[in-house]
């Protein structure tokens, strides 16, 4: 299973498209190259931040936090956009179950833990899609500013995390 | 059972009263199974829920701190809101009284036009119904009172976003192993685990349902659902459990959306944590609003004996 994200990187569709495939993919392909589909899909989960950032004008950092680059771009992210963080633990679980089938490229459930890392992954790319689509999503729930009053950011009375 | 909240206030909010009844009921069923009291908040009104605190942050506050206000009025020092929309707004007023001067002006000045005490921050402390059988009788009293074991039932334990997020409004969080986790909650785990249930590791718990989006982007609450439920059952899950009305009724009206616009069936269920523990303590199915939901978990639970 190819696992060069250069070619998919480019758009939304072939991301989302690369990761059904993987999802879709049997067990015995998944377990071919397990590592090699981690660093992958946490590639893709940066890929997926990095269009958010530039698509808002920002140069997505080179730094690690923690050790990753997606925590890190993550945190870039969120600053100063609390409704961000609704995608914190989504970015945490990638980087998790990357450490954890690199770790145990040999165990038994290799194939579901790596079709489960590709699902967490898709619920970035939808989030963050459909941040994209609609700036306000995940404004209701985790974190809220208002949008129609004069002065709104300014108003806010909690403050980023 | 350590007593630490027998009897407290209850705010229900408006979401209880309509789409999420059952979990009113199944809330109120569990509570007089486990010998806890509730007292409904006189004359409560609306947290501020999303609709307002994205007008005006500071009515919203105002709006949450009437309600503690009404709980202080009554002699009590604990609310227990079972929606994570009440909740998050009640911890939010809170915060914002404890901590934001133009706050508690603004609450000052509209609880005398409104005629009543001005909410000072530290008289009431916000808990969720979570806390609520947690701290008052835990995983061992609750393991004592069960008659429906659960086993059997491998569950996908929902969170959603609300419960705890931002970090900063929920400073009882994150206090070592006995406190609750904001990065990976298990509140409801260790409960359902208690009942004989077996949690399923479940990756999405906290994950965003695309629920402000329900009406005005319904494809993207859709497929964000559909990923939350595919992700459930990939886990091994036969059902999620949900403890905010408004994740549970995304994911039920989702997933039949999924199926009829994406044409994607999923099988897993979808139960208030209420009404899995209701039914472990022996309540029949209907006695804690199984009937309501519109995901038809009754062949599953007649599977299981709890039915």
């Amino acid at each position: 299973m190819m696992t060069d994200v250069t070619a998919t990187r480019k758009t939304p569709t072939g991301i989302m498209e690369r990761l059904e495939t993987v999802i879709a993919a049997p067990d015995a392909t998944l377990v071919a190259n397990p590592s090699g589909i981690a660093h992958e899909l946490l590639e893709l989960g940066e890929t997926i931040l990095e269009r958010w950032l530039d698509a808002h004008g920002t140069v997505p950092t080179p730094q690690l936090s923690e050790g990753f680059r997606l925590l890190a771009l993550h945190r870039q992210g969120a600053r100063g956009d609390p409704s961000f963080n609704a995608c914190r633990e989504t970015c945490r679980e990638i980087v998790y179950h990357r450490n954890l089938i690199t770790s145990e490229p040999g165990h038994p459930d290799t194939a579901r833990r790596v079709r489960l890392a590709a699902m967490v992954a898709r619920h970035l790319a939808l989030f963050i899609d459909g941040k994209l689509e609609a700036a306000e999503l995940g404004e209701f729930c985790c974190s809220s500013r208002p949008l129609r009053t004069r002065g709104a950011a300014s108003a806010a009375t909690t403050v980023p995390e | 059972m350590t007593g630490k909240h027998s009897k407290v206030a209850y705010y229900p909010g408006c979401a209880l009263e309509g789409t999420g009844h059952a979990y009113n009921r199944s809330t109120k069923e569990v509570g007089k199974a486990l010998g806890l009291e509730l007292v409904e908040l006189k004359n409560w009104n609306c947290c501020g829920a999303m609709e307002v605190k994205n007008l005006d942050p500071k009515l919203q506050t105002y709006l949450s701190a009437r309600n503690l206000a009404i709980a202080e009025k009554m002699g009590f020092d604990t609310v227990m809101a079972p929606c994570n929309g009440c909740y998050h707004n009640l911890k939010k007023a809170e915060y914002d009284l404890a901590h934001d001067p133009a706050s508690r002006e603004v609450v000052g000045r509209l609880s005398q036009k409104a005629g009543h005490e001005t909410y000072e921050a530290g008289a009431v402390t916000t808990i969720h119904a979570l806390d609520w059988i947690k701290d008052s009788v835990g995983e061992q009293g609750l393991r004592a009172r069960v008659r429906n074991t659960l086993k059997g039932l491998k569950i996908a334990n929902y969170y959603g976003c609300m419960y705890t997020r931002p970090r900063h409004i929920f400073p009882e969080k994150d206090k070592g192993a006995d406190s609750e986790s904001t990065s990976k909650p298990h509140f409801m785990d260790d409960l359902l685990a208690a009942a004989g249930a077996e949690s399923v590791e479940y990756p999405l718990k906290t994950a965003c349902c695309g629920g402000a989006h329900t009406l005005s982007d319904s494809d993207t609450s859709t497929k964000l659902v559909l990923n939350l439920l595919t992700t459930a059952e990939a886990c091994g899950a036969d059902v999620i459990a949900t403890e905010c009305p408004t994740c549970h009724t995304g994911l039920e009206i989702h997933q039949v959306r999924a199926e009829k616009v994406f044409g994607q069936k999923t099988k897993v269920k979808i139960l208030y944590f209420t009404q899995l523990l209701g039914m472990a303590l022996g309540l029949s199915a209907r006695r804690v609003g199984v009937h309501e939901n519109f995901s038809d978990a009754s062949d599953l639970l007649r599977a299981k004996g709890l039915g």
